[in-house]
């Protein structure tokens, strides 16, 4: 018998790249929103179109977003996949199902809670990455910020969408690091309060631009 | 105590199968949840009807041929116990209670409750073995293993092949089952040698007889009889990943 696997053809090493694309999506999550906070700088948006102009034109971060790109298909494409060969695993559901005795909504949402992510990062790149980036059309990123965010509609689905982000994240997290046999109790810990930042603080701070925004926008300081 | 059982009856694989509603009557606290059964069964066949077939052996925990989604739970209500090891007492007087088989691509029903788990049989002979010449019995503490690592590979070594943790994952995932196997043996000097081969060998078996993928829902954990540890499905990928690697 000589049966091989290799990463692809094998469930445990498509888990490997479903974490490692993962974590690597988290890593932008904290460059983007560093970049995104210049948004509160109080200068009429001067700082963040000059980060924003930046971000568009230098050479290297246009070729780290190939990656980026890269990154979040492969995560999608697997997750698909993943989710596929799963539910073919079970072809009978079972009449009564207690699943919450014994694990975590979130953790059985994830296909669900990255959908939903999904459908957001087509619309967020519709509003702001396709006219910028791909029409070249030159405008200030903070004027189309302030635009858009201006819609209390548009603001609703942010906040929903990144706060089923946080919570994909409350599960896929620490998820990653037990795919990678990462598990120890001293790793234990850790893991959950860095966890922490990802599925709470970072959301946080992403929804609260839309709020600001629409906040300024309904009292008239923008 | 009495119950209504509504009980999964299907002939064969190819039959469709349903559920059918019986009373359990004169039920005695401290029967076994099988112990039930076999007086339903009894009456059953005294009425002239099939009875409810069902995978029992030891019935005392040890040998993994029991097990029913019992209202929604691998084993039933209770953890850490199998179904041989559920007493009626659990349950509430007059209850109603569903149960069902082990629901799974790689377990097909064979007839009304009872499922062919020869894929875990088929998993095991791909790699869950060591090559040893058998001779004379060596000496007991020949090769030295610190207690901590020993006690930990027995832990992993306590897992009777039941399938409540394919059963409870919703992904019918076989990946705690194979992590006990893979890590009580990679744990142990005598399992070294073939680690690599092993792990490649059981996780193709696994993909090959259609178990899902692990989500890390920890589910296995909370339903297993044994109540083996997903410490192990984290070894398990080690392992796969140092196969890999190395
Ligand atoms: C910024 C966006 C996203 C981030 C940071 C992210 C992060 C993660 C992480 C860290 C995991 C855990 C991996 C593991 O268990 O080893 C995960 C799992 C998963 N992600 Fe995402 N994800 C994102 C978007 C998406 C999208 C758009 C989808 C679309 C379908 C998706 C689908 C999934 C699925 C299905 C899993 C679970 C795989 C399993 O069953 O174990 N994710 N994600
Ligand atoms: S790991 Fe637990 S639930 Fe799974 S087969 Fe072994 S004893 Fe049964
Ligand atoms: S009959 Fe042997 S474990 Fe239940």
């Amino acid at each position: 018998m000589n049966k091989k696997t290799n990463l692809l053809n094998s469930s445990v090493g498509r888990k490997f790249l479903m974490g490692a694309t993962g974590l690597f999506l988290c890593s932008f999550l904290v460059i983007h929103l560093s970049g995104n906070l210049l948004l509160f700088k109080n200068d009429g948006g001067i700082a963040f179109d000059a980060y924003s102009e930046f971000m568009a034109t230098n050479l290297l971060i246009r070729t780290i977003e190939i990656g980026l790109f890269a990154g979040f298909l492969a995560h999608i494409i697997f997750g698909a996949w993943l989710w596929l060969d799963n539910r073919r695993a079970r072809p009978q559901r079972y009449e009564i199902n207690k699943a919450s005795d014994s694990s975590t909504l979130a953790s059985r949402t994830t296909f669900l809670t990255g959908s939903i992510v999904f459908i957001f990062l087509v619309v967020h790149l519709n509003t702001f990455f396709v006219p910028t980036r791909i029409l070249g059309i030159e405008l200030s990123m903070y004027d189309l910020v302030v635009e858009a965010f201006k819609n209390p509609v548009y603001d609703a689905f942010y906040v929903i969408a990144i706060a089923l982000l946080g919570y994909h994240l409350r599960h896929g997290f620490q998820s990653a690091f037990q795919t990678f046999g990462i598990r120890g109790q001293k790793y234990l810990m850790l893991v959950n309060i860095v966890a922490l930042i990802f599925w709470l603080i970072i959301p946080i701070g992403y929804i609260s631009m839309p709020l600001y925004f629409l906040w300024a926008h309904l009292s008239g300081v923008n | 105590m009495n119950f209504i059982l509504k009980a999964w009856r299907q002939k064969n694989g190819n039959d469709k199968g349903m559920f059918v509603a019986y009373s359990a009557h004169d039920i005695s606290p401290d029967a076994s949840f099988l112990e039930m059964l076999d007086v339903l069964n009894d009456e059953l066949v005294k009425k002239g009807e099939e009875p409810i077939a069902f995978d029992h052996d030891c019935r005392e925990g040890i040998c993994g041929s029991c097990g029913l989604m019992i209202n929604g739970r691998a084993h039933g209500p209770q953890r850490g116990i199998a179904t041989c090891e559920l007493r009626m007492r659990s349950f509430k007087d007059g209850s109603s209670i569903v149960v069902e088989p082990w629901r799974a691509a790689a377990f097909p029903v064979i007839k009304d409750l009872v499922v062919d788990r020869s894929s875990f049989d088929r998993i095991m002979e791909a790699g869950g073995f060591i090559s040893v010449k058998t001779g004379g019995s060596p000496d007991a503490n020949a090769i030295p293993i610190p207690k901590s690592i020993s006690e930990e590979a027995m832990d992993a070594a306590a897992c009777i092949g039941c399938g409540a943790c394919v059963a409870a994952c919703k992904n019918s995932s076989a990946m705690l089952f194979v992590g006990a196997k893979v890590s009580h043996l990679a744990l142990l000097p005598q399992g070294r040698s073939e680690r690599t081969e092993r792990v490649e060998h059981m996780i193709a078996q696994m993909d090959e007889e259609g178990f899902g993928g692990c989500s890390n829902t920890y589910a296995c954990e909370a339903e297993c009889p044994k109540e083996i540890s997903v410490v192990h499905i984290a070894r398990l990928n080690r392992e796969y990943l140092r196969a890999k690697l190395v």
